[in-house]
């Protein structure tokens, strides 16, 4: 047998690629990404002066909008009545879908019996859960926070069902015969094994919320992005609209960045150890 | 529902290392998850020793370490509340494990991870501890290294211990006293008291036991 001779150099220099690789890796795309939209800009900002339209601004139109909005404090104000609410929205969401959907994973019987239940809220339209709450409990915060949450529970439920049956009945048993109480057992055996299935219910959870919370202010507040595009929705205003949508886009992609994948990268740091 | 256990009945004295010997699948491993109170399909009672703490370790066949934390971070998971850090460092050390307090689990060796699973059992200071073949799938030279390594740490931390295997040699090497169980439905066939002390318990040793064993029971493999 010949086979692994001089494997040890080969692996050293398959390492150097490697950091190389990861040295370019780490700065590529952060380039890429800005040249990417750059390009997208380009073309906009080429698009509007072939077609010039008031329905259709250029970029420099969208961005003089934004400075104007920001500096009136409107821009800040409504961002942070959309976003609180997106934040309520999904503390309450997270919070009852990750219940339900342990309890229905880890009890049989329960889940057979609601599983129509959540079919059925799964394939309500948002449209329908928001006009009802409205109707039933008043134009308030509470039902427009409410009527986002209820339209983003079945799809918690959902993924945490999934990480509730996927759940190793090994540490249990490790944990009744150790003895550990139940909030040990929350924290140390429960919580990290429903991680990642939390993790993927919170990214497409804030995804979803965000847009739905815009329908929400449209229909009955008087705040909030939402409410801020209809506005302009209804005198025309397309670079008002576009300064707004694109704000909180780049709000949205901020907290991406900033909170949920520093989180997550501390959340599963176990995984991929030094 | 089969019976795995019928009319089985035996005693574990306070201190001693006791083997439950028996064929693969005779009901040795369901005998142990009911003292653990893992199983409660079962009829009949069994008392463990009461000493006020009653606390209760187990070494699986399988390390079941928590992946997510180091294997400091498992063995303090269920630390015995007088344990002191100086007992703590003792445990690692004896057991090997002291340069890899801060290793997660998918950084050890099979052989690794069931001494870490041993630590943390120690740990708590058990008024009983279970092992359930704890040294099952490992290389026979790993595997005897770590019977001696139990047979340290036990005798510097005694505690009544029952010992669940098919592996005669290592109840040789390691017990008190064996209670040798039949076929299913599991009975017990006999007891077998070691008499040899512990440290005298070389290969040649425990092959002379292993022939004094063969006629007390000529019918056990």
């Amino acid at each position: 047998m010949r086979a692994g001779l001089g494997s040890a150099n080969g692996a050293s220099a398959n390492r150097r690629m490697r950091i190389v690789l990861q040295g370019i890796g780490s700065v590529l795309p952060a380039a890429t990404v800005a040249l990417s939209l750059l390009g997208l800009g380009l073309i906009w900002s080429l698009a509007a002066d072939l077609w010039p339209s008031r329905a259709f601004p250029p970029p420099l139109a969208v961005w003089r909008v934004l400075l104007k909005e920001a500096a009136s404090g409107d821009l800040g104000y409504h961002l942070a009545m959309t976003l609180w609410r997106v934040a309520a929205a999904y503390v309450v969401a997270m919070l009852f879908g990750s219940v339900i959907g342990v309890l229905l994973g880890t009890h049989r019987r329960a889940d057979t019996f609601f599983n129509p239940w959540l079919v059925l809220f799964l394939n309500l339209p948002a449209l329908v859960v928001i006009v009802l709450a409205y109707i039933w409990f008043g134009l308030t915060e509470a039902a427009a926070v409410g009527a986002v949450a209820v339209n983003k529970i079945p799809n918690v439920v959902v993924t945490m069902r999934e990480g509730a049956r996927a759940l190793d009945f090994r540490y249990a048993e490790m944990a009744t015969v150790y003895r550990l109480g139940p909030l040990d057992y929350l924290r140390h055996i429960l919580m990290p094994q429903l991680q990642p299935y939390f993790a993927a219910a919170s990214r497409s959870g804030i995804a979803l919320i965000w847009k739905i919370v815009l329908v929400v202010e449209l229909l009955g507040r008087s705040s909030g992005v939402g409410f801020q595009i209809y506005l302009y929705f209804q005198i025309f205003d397309v670079a008002a609209i576009l300064a707004y949508t694109l704000a909180f886009v780049a709000i949205m992609l901020l907290i991406e960045l900033l909170l949920v994948q520093p989180f997550e990268r501390h959340a599963t740091r176990w995984r991929r150890p030094a | 529902m089969i019976d795995v256990l019928r009319g089985l009945s035996f005693e574990v004295r306070q201190g001693e290392f006791a083997c439950l010997l028996g064929p693969s699948g005779c009901g040795k491993t369901t005998t142990l998850r009911i003292l653990l109170g893992l199983d409660r399909q079962f009829s009949g009672s069994y008392q463990l020793p009461e000493d006020g703490s009653n606390r209760v370790a187990a070494v699986f066949q399988e390390p079941v370490l928590l992946p997510w934390r180091t294997v400091e971070q498992n063995v303090r998971l269920a630390l015995a509340p007088r344990l002191r850090d100086k007992d703590l460092d003792w445990l690692f050390d004896v057991l090997g494990l002291s340069a890899m307090r801060s290793l997660y689990p998918s950084e050890l060796s099979l052989g690794l991870a069931r001494r870490a699973a041993l630590a943390r059992a120690f740990a708590t200071e058990p008024s009983v501890l279970f092992l359930d073949e704890p040294f099952a799938s490992l290389d026979e030279r790993t595997a005897d290294r770590l019977r001696r390594l139990l047979a340290t740490v036990w005798e510097a931390r005694p505690t009544t211990v029952l010992m669940v295997t098919h592996n005669l040699r290592e109840a040789l090497l390691l017990a008190d006293r064996i209670i040798v169980l039949t076929p299913r439905p599991a009975q017990v066939h006999g007891i077998f008291d070691v008499r040899l002390s512990r440290d005298l318990r070389d290969a040649p040793a425990v092959d002379d036991l292993l022939l004094d064993f063969h006629q007390r029971f000529p019918d056990t493999v």
